[in-house]
């Protein structure tokens, strides 16, 4: 009976999807990737479908990694990405047929958050890194309460996961840290443990009015033990690059088929859609990013 | 000439029903025979398919390199692909459930065929069939909202996500298993058995223990282990309840990650035809010679006292 209902589920859902896939006239984009990106595109992809009824735009998450191996695999038409792709991933999309462009859409404060328990108020790179690598295993030897520390990161397949470790733990993550399933996990783990720390996209820790969510606290973080810690929380931080974890995020498209994708990414851009991304907490393009677009013509 | 032609069906006419009798009859027997089939084809199929994409793991990489403790193919430093700790929190997440549903689904199964009036039997029975229905999605959200938080709570612990918390969800995962597959066998159990051993005076307590039980033995160990092979290859519960962390666990409160959750966060996004790629169908491949063997296990054991009982 149970096998029964099982079967009957399977073929209810896979003729949802067969349906959905099929929608005549209107043009259909699927996006997938970045958890970090999900809910800003997915509330930039409301706004535009308002707008233009023939689009219907599916979004789903995965993490960076699952998003470029779909825009490799050809089962995507945009994938988020928090990190630029790499070389090989270029080489294995091209030799698939895939034209790989990338446009920087938003700019992100990746941010270190702890719970509000924790005295501490700033960290350097470098002993997050201490931290992240498992050589600082208690908060006192960093200036902090005498607590133990909890680690809580991405999986691999996030995008944000490889950044952060490309640029603070410049080497392997402790194998003791927790592999979280994205970033609002993260959040709600540090929210309960007095001695967490993780690390999210700012939009995740910030309300819609730009107010630091309730039970965390977001880590001011200096380049090194001689400058000073700034908050990601502050616009001029991120605009003058003062904040060290500043970083684009991404969409990739196949250049060979950017015509389905060209007016959406135009929109995510237009003073409309910049706004959105604001009101989500992430940050608008700098001069630099928006000089890095326009030689895509966006 | 129409004339003999129709003469000539009229006189076959019952010669060729007999015929389409057996070809239908043959036809039906070769349907079944194909599905019974069916079933030996695909599991091979897995298997080969597994060996096929994991074999050149094994040649590139060397056996050697699994058997080791840390699984860790993206690494910033230098990749590893050991296997250790990834089966150890495995095993002790499936024995940890195990330790919790035997004895709660074993006594359910009791209390429902030997001791439950016939109204709670009624109420009970379903209720437990509705909750195998539970999709492990949901279980797993259980274990982050409810489970975590008490278990962290009990043991002063900064997080609950941990081998314990895997373990107390896959116990509920694989109780309905445990508890309808041994009530049948329980219940099976001839009511001559029953009767002879309350008729020279033992009482109910000793009859179900040392009569009914031992003589449903061999049902009550399959549903063990068919709710172990359940727990075992579970992947979404554990993948969101245990933490994943990749160390080697030392005790239940550890983070763990298990051999399910490792394929299913990394087979998303690793590259097609990578050592990393064949080296997660390695995985698939152990992960199916495991649970190949508890069943393996569980159709010698159930043989062995069906013959005692012959």
């Amino acid at each position: 009976m149970k096998k029964i209902f099982v079967l009957l589920l399977m073929t209810a859902f896979s003729g949802v999807s067969v349906f959905s896939g099929s929608v005549g006239a209107k043009t259909f984009i699927q996006v997938k990737g970045s958890d970090t990106e999900v809910n800003v595109v997915q509330r930039l992809a409301e706004n535009y479908m308002k707008k233009d009824a023939n689009v219907s735009i599916a979004i789903t998450g995965g993490g960076s990694g699952v998003g470029i191996a779909a825009i490799i695999n050809k089962t995507t038409d945009l994938a988020n990405s928090s990190r630029p792709m790499k070389d090989s991933e270029i080489v294995k999309a091209k030799d698939n047929g895939v034209n790989p462009v990338g446009v920087a859409f938003a700019v992100d404060g990746l941010s270190v958050i702890a719970n509000p328990k924790n005295t501490l108020k700033s960290l350097t790179i470098d002993q997050i890194g201490q931290i992240f690598r498992g050589e600082v295993a208690n908060w006192k030897q960093v200036g902090g309460p005498d607590s133990p520390i909890t680690l809580y990161g991405r999986q691999p397949n996030s995008g944000t996961f490889v950044f952060f470790r490309e640029a603070v733990v410049k080497g392997d993550y402790s194998n003791k840290m927790n592999q979280m399933n994205g970033n609002a996990q993260i959040l709600e783990a540090v929210k309960k443990d007095a001695g967490g720390i993780g690390y999210v996209g700012i939009g995740y820790v910030v309300d819609d009015a730009g107010k630091v969510m309730a039970g965390i606290k977001v880590m001011d973080v200096a380049k090194d033990s001689r400058s000073k810690p700034t908050s990601p929380l502050l616009l001029e931080n991120i605009m003058s690059g003062a904040y060290p974890l500043t970083r684009p995020l991404y969409q990739y498209f196949d250049g060979n088929q950017r015509a389905k994708v060209e007016a959406f990414i135009k929109y995510e851009l237009s003073p409309e859609g910049m706004a959105i991304i604001k009101k989500d907490g992430f940050y608008t393009l700098t001069d630099q990013w928006k000089k890095y677009n326009a030689q895509f013509g966006f | 000439m129409p004339n003999s032609v129709s003469n000539g069906t009229v006189l076959e006419m019952p010669g060729m029903t007999r015929s389409w009798r057996q070809f239908q009859d043959r036809s039906i027997r070769r349907f079944f025979q194909f599905n019974g089939l069916l079933s030996i084809l695909i599991l091979l199929g897995i298997f080969i398919i597994l060996f096929k994409d994991g074999f050149p793991a094994l040649q590139e990489l060397g056996i050697g390199s699994f058997i080791s403790l840390i699984w860790n193919p993206t690494s910033y430093v230098k990749e590893t692909y050991g296997m250790g700790a990834m089966i150890f929190s495995t095993l002790m997440v499936t024995f940890g459930a195990l330790l919790i549903a035997v004895p709660v689904g074993l006594g359910c199964a009791a209390y429902l065929s030997e001791v439950a009036p016939n109204w709670v039997r009624e109420i009970l029975k379903p209720v437990i069939e509705i909750l195998a229905g539970i999709p492990s999605v949901v279980l797993g959200f259980l274990g982050i909202v409810v489970v975590g938080p008490w278990i962290a709570r009990v043991f002063h612990l900064p997080n609950g996500l941990n081998a314990l918390n895997g373990a107390v969800l896959l116990a509920v995962m694989s109780l309905p298993t445990i508890i309808s597959i041994s009530e049948d066998a329980i219940s099976s159990v001839p009511r001559a058995y029953k009767e002879a051993s309350l008729a020279l005076g033992a009482s109910r307590w000793q009859t179900l223990m040392r009569v009914v039980v031992p003589s449903a033995l061999s049902g009550i160990i399959a549903s063990v282990m068919l709710g172990m092979g359940r727990a075992i290859g579970e992947t979404m519960t554990v993948l969101m309840a245990t933490g994943n962390a990749q160390s080697l666990p030392h005790h239940f409160l550890d983070a763990v990650r298990t051999m399910t959750a490792t394929i299913a966060i990394e087979l998303g996004e690793v590259p097609f035809g990578s050592e990393h790629y064949h080296g997660l169908f390695v995985i698939g491949f152990v992960l199916f010679v495991m649970t190949f063997l508890v069943n393996l296990v569980a159709d010698i054991v159930l043989a062995k006292y069906q013959e005692v009982e012959r």
